[in-house]
């Protein structure tokens, strides 16, 4: 409720980037986010990614770890190099599930990682929850 | 006429020139200067000359006037041994010295398990067979007294008190020489140089009895050979089978008769010295026997009827007034007699203290032998009572048998009795297969029908009642002692060697076969039959008494030369002798004993120096049972390692298939990984819109339609690629079933391509070869096809161009068809072109939809083909050529 309320109220901008190379999934997950009311840019490849992302100055990024031209960690370590881009947060989806793959996303900077397949619901919850994170800490400076 | 009492008198000097000669001998011996000629060849060649005993020195004569001829297989024997197997001689001699054998008993027993049963069992058979040919001796030299006696007969003369006598002065004789003193390695020098000197006599009295036959009586050659023809000798017919047999046993004794066995090799210094014997002492035999037919024929011709053809060589001189030939002849004699008597007991003495005596008198004093001293006397004292039993028995025999048996019988009932060692001997020298168990068995049985077919009957009537002889035991026909299993048609002698040989050389073959050596016996036969191999040359040291340069030999061997040196320069200080090697006191023989048990442990120890200290017999059973828990050490220690080597050889096996397994193991992650990767994209649209169908309401029939679309394509997606998956695991593991047939090349493109782009909207353009696809292949069409549909597939998902365009062009080479699909886009990048054909590489991902498994499956698919695909640039777009061998074109 007060979730609901808070986010009623503020003025913040919702704007996501979200870089997949399967279309059907990129087309699901636009589907999902529009519908909450997000403004969603999609990409497909991992070269021109980064500044695609910087130019949109975006409220989150999803990014898939396994992208042609250019690995998905290579993509974020980018990002969080860029003074600008520190505290955005990134939510990164793959189908590699392993343990090993998570440590190595959160060590290149990644803010949460989801497995596919993900059900609909968790994706909806952690972009929310990562984007009021990221809007309680903009508040608290 | 030369009285009695001056022919006793002369024996008397003569068997004391035989002790001065065999004492000084011994003593330059001692003194280590031993002149060349007492270490010559010819000493050594005359020593062997004990085979002709009194029974060659007058029984000779008296069978060549009985028999004819057939006295000559006599000496054949001895020649063809000496001549043709000079190297067996070799052999014998060699073993006999590097094994410090000390005599024939000994020398089966050590190569048989160094068995004291064989040894005993040697013994008694030597005893038995040598009492008829002592009593021989013994009766040779009465008969020659009583020849003298005859003529004297003043002399009071008793036959019974003469042998007894002789007998009695002849042990004396061999106490005196044979067990004079003990010497480690059982060599009597003085006995063998007047064993030589007696070889001398002999001779020189035969020939002079010889040349007065020939000349002084006869008149010439050419009158002797005349009487020669005249007499019934010249007339006398050869029987093939006693020839052989009588030969046979002649030469088969030369090598076992103890007494033989001792000169030969026991006595022999120098294996060199058989060179000069091999034809040496074949030359003397012929001299010996040179004029053996004229005297018998002289001999026949001038004494009166009745006279005993034995005592020719006696009686002619005497006849004739010669009253200085007949005692040069007597001499000739009573050398013949003595030698071989002295010898002989000599021999089987050591024999029964060794191998009889000692061992009891050892088990049932104490179980300790470390006083030197005490076991010298024992031995010195159980050899005199050795040679005294051993007259005795001949004596016994001598009255038993009545002394009227021919004396070439009894000699050649002596021979057969020891020519059942010669299967044990010669087996044991040239077969590793002959075993204790068979030497016991051949010569136990052997022995036995000898003994029962030969020996009892040979003894007269007392011992085997007459009907015995006559029916058998018990009235059993075929056992009859001369008539065996109803063979009685042969003479008694060819019929008991061919039996009591024959079955001891079946059974110890048969038994040797069946029966497993022990391992100290497998190691003996080894030495014996490869003496040559394992012997560098003689060695010295024997069982009878401490010597100290044994013990320092055999300490150096185990601890070393140096502190071997130290060791006994130390105990030389404490006795305080100068120089030279101390005394092998009982104070320093247990001393070293305690030094060698640090070295080989206390029971090897102390068999160790029993063997030198103690007779051989002594430690026989010591040194058995060391050798045998050595040998289960080595069987034991060699097993472990080769178990060990096996086990290092499992564990690297091990480490390597680990290795493998790793690394399969770690492809199959990888392999996996990926797999799991491939399958969760297609799973993700297909639960996100599964979900967006199920939770939002309201949705347009459109969206709806499109999003199930979509869930059905990824399902289809999935399927594709668990198929793919399964076909590549199939191929993989080449456990595809392939269809080969004969099919037309044009056809199976039309095919692929019709798959390949049926339902596709706007298909590539496909070229094609028209006429030179007009080919048959020999193949499997579905699989070619699937091939081509992948790359057909491939070239409209990725072919760029504006107007995609692919061209199928096919040419021919020697060996292959290639086809070529070339398409007008932008190709691939290089880096790329290399990753192509592995499993789950995607060249374009964004527009594919498969997994990335098509190219693998095509490779693997070619490979089972026997052909190949693979990639080029092309200067158009990019270009797959696949090749089909050309010999599967029919």
């Amino acid at each position: 409720m007060w979730e609901q309320f808070r986010e009623g109220l503020s003025p913040m901008s919702r704007h996501v980037v979200l870089v997949e190379d399967e279309p059907n999934i990129t087309e699901a997950i636009r589907f999902l986010l529009t519908r909450d009311g997000w403004e969603v840019d999609t990409h497909a490849d991992g070269a021109s990614a980064t500044a695609v992302i910087q130019s949109a100055q975006p409220d989150l990024v999803i990014l898939d770890l396994m992208l042609p031209g250019k690995d998905g960690l290579e993509i974020v370590r980018e990002l969080r190099d860029c003074e600008t881009m520190q505290a955005l947060p990134i939510l990164m989806l793959t189908a590699r599930g392993q343990m090993k793959d998570r440590e190595r996303a959160e060590k290149a900077g990644v803010t949460r990682f989801m497995t596919k397949p993900f059900s609909n619901r968790e994706v909806l919850t952690a972009v929310r929850d990562l984007h009021a994170q990221a809007n309680q800490i903009e508040a608290n400076r | 006429m030369a009285s009695l009492n001056a022919l006793i008198l002369v024996c008397l000097l003569y068997v004391a020139l035989l002790f001065g000669v065999a004492f000084l001998a011994d003593r330059a011996a001692l003194q280590g200067r031993s002149g060349k000629w007492m270490k010559s060849p010819l000493i050594y060649t005359l020593s062997l000359s004990i085979y002709c005993t009194g029974w060659t020195f007058y029984g000779a004569v008296g069978y060549a006037a009985r028999s004819g001829l057939e006295f000559a297989t006599i000496y054949l024997g001895p020649t063809l041994i000496m001549i043709s197997w000079w190297w067996g001689l070799r052999k014998l001699v060699r073993v006999g010295r590097s094994q410090r054998i000390t005599s024939i008993a000994d020398l089966l027993s050590a190569r048989y398990g160094k068995s004291n049963a064989l040894a005993i069992c040697i013994t008694l058979l030597a005893v038995v067979s040598t009492t008829p040919y002592i009593a021989l001796q013994l009766q040779s030299i009465t008969l020659s007294f009583e020849i003298f006696a005859d003529a004297d007969p003043t002399s009071g003369f008793s036959e019974q008190n003469t042998v007894f006598w002789v007998a009695c002065g002849l042990a004396a004789f061999a106490i005196l020489f044979g067990t004079r003193n003990l010497n480690a390695n059982e060599r009597h020098h003085g006995v063998v140089t007047a064993v030589a000197l007696e070889a001398v006599v002999k001779l020189v009295a035969l020939l002079a009895v010889g040349i007065f036959v020939v000349w002084g009586i006869a008149g010439g050659v050419e009158a002797t050979l005349a009487q020669i023809d005249a007499s019934a000798i010249g007339a006398w017919q050869v029987m093939p089978g006693r020839w052989t047999t009588t030969l046979f046993l002649a030469a088969a004794a030369f090598i076992c008769l103890p007494r033989m066995f001792q000169v030969m090799v026991v006595e022999n210094v120098d294996e060199r010295h058989l060179k000069l014997a091999s034809w040496a002492f074949p030359l003397y035999l012929l001299l010996i026997s040179l004029f053996v037919v004229p005297i018998a024929a002289v001999g026949l011709h001038v004494l009166p009827d009745g006279a005993n053809p034995d005592l020719f060589v006696l009686a002619i001189p005497m006849h004739q007034g010669q009253d200085a030939l007949a005692m040069l002849v007597f001499l000739g004699g009573f050398s013949s007699a003595t030698s071989m008597v002295i010898v002989a007991a000599m021999a089987l003495s050591t024999m029964m203290s060794n191998h009889i005596v000692m061992p009891y008198w050892l088990r049932y004093r104490s179980s300790r032998v470390s006083v030197s001293g005490d076991v010298r006397n024992v031995v010195l004292i159980a050899r005199r009572l050795s040679i005294a039993a051993i007259m005795g028995l001949g004596y016994l025999y001598y009255v038993l048998s009545g002394g009227g048996t021919a004396l070439a019988t009894i000699g050649l009932v002596a021979f057969a009795g020891v020519s059942q060692l010669l299967p044990a001997l010669v087996g044991g020298l040239f077969w590793r297969g002959a075993t204790r168990n068979g030497a016991l068995a051949g010569i136990t049985i052997g022995f036995v029908i000898w003994v029962y077919s030969l020996l009892l009957p040979a003894l007269g009537d007392g011992l085997l009642p007459a009907d015995v002889m006559e029916q058998g035991p018990w009235g059993v026909g075929w056992l009859r002692p001369q008539a065996l299993f109803g063979l009685h048609s042969l003479d008694p002698i060819v019929h008991a060697a061919f039996w009591s040989l024959g079955s001891n050389t079946l059974i110890f073959c048969l038994v040797s076969l069946m029966s497993f050596p022990s391992p100290i016996e497998r190691l003996q036969g080894a030495q014996f039959v490869h003496v040559f191999e394992h012997s560098t040359g003689p060695r010295g040291w024997t069982g009878s008494v401490a010597q100290a340069e044994d013990l320092m030999v055999m300490s150096q061997r185990i601890l070393g030369a140096s502190e071997a040196q130290a060791f006994f320069d130390d105990e030389r200080n404490r006795q305080g002798v100068r120089g030279g090697l101390p005394e092998p006191t009982p104070g320093f023989l247990e001393r070293l004993e305690r030094e060698l048990s640090a070295s080989i442990g206390a029971a090897a120890a102390h068999a160790m120096i029993g063997q030198i200290v103690g007779g051989s017999s002594v430690s026989v059973e010591d040194l058995m049972a060391v050798a045998d828990e050595t040998a289960q050490i080595l069987e034991y220690s060699s097993k472990l390692e080769t178990q060990s080597t096996e086990l290092a050889d499992t564990a690297r096996q091990l480490r390597d298939s680990n290795e493998k397994l790793t690394q399969i193991s770690a492809q199959k992650d990888a392999f996996l990984s990926q797999v799991s990767h491939e399958l969760r994209t297609p799973m993700t649209s297909i639960r996100a819109f599964s979900e967006i169908l199920r939770d939002v309401e309201q949705m347009q029939e459109a969206d709806q339609k499109r999003y199930a679309a979509i869930i059905h394509d990824e399902s289809l997606r999935l399927t594709r690629l668990l198929d793919d998956i399964l076909d590549l695991s199939v191929l993989e593991h080449g456990q595809v079933q392939l269809n080969l047939r004969s099919v037309v090349l044009a056809d199976v493109l039309t095919r692929a391509q019709a798959t390949a782009l049926t339902g596709i909207a706007q298909p590539i353009d496909v070229k094609r070869d028209g006429d030179r696809e007009e080919i048959k292949l020999f193949t499997d069409a579905d699989r070619l096809a699937q091939v081509f549909i992948n790359i057909i597939t491939n070239a409209q998902k990725y072919c760029d161009a504006e107007k995609p365009v692919l061209k199928i062009s096919v040419m021919h080479t020697t060996d292959w068809i290639h086809i070529d699909f070339i398409d007008n886009g932008k190709g691939i990048d290089k880096e790329q072109s290399q990753l192509v054909f592995e499993k789950f590489s995607r060249i374009r991902p964004e527009n594919a939809g498969g997994a990335g498994l098509g190219l693998a499956i095509c490779r693997e698919v070619m490979q089972r083909l026997n052909g190949e695909i693979e990639y080029f640039a092309h200067t158009t777009g990019s270009c797959f050529r696949v090749s089909v061998p050309i010999h599967q074109e029919i």
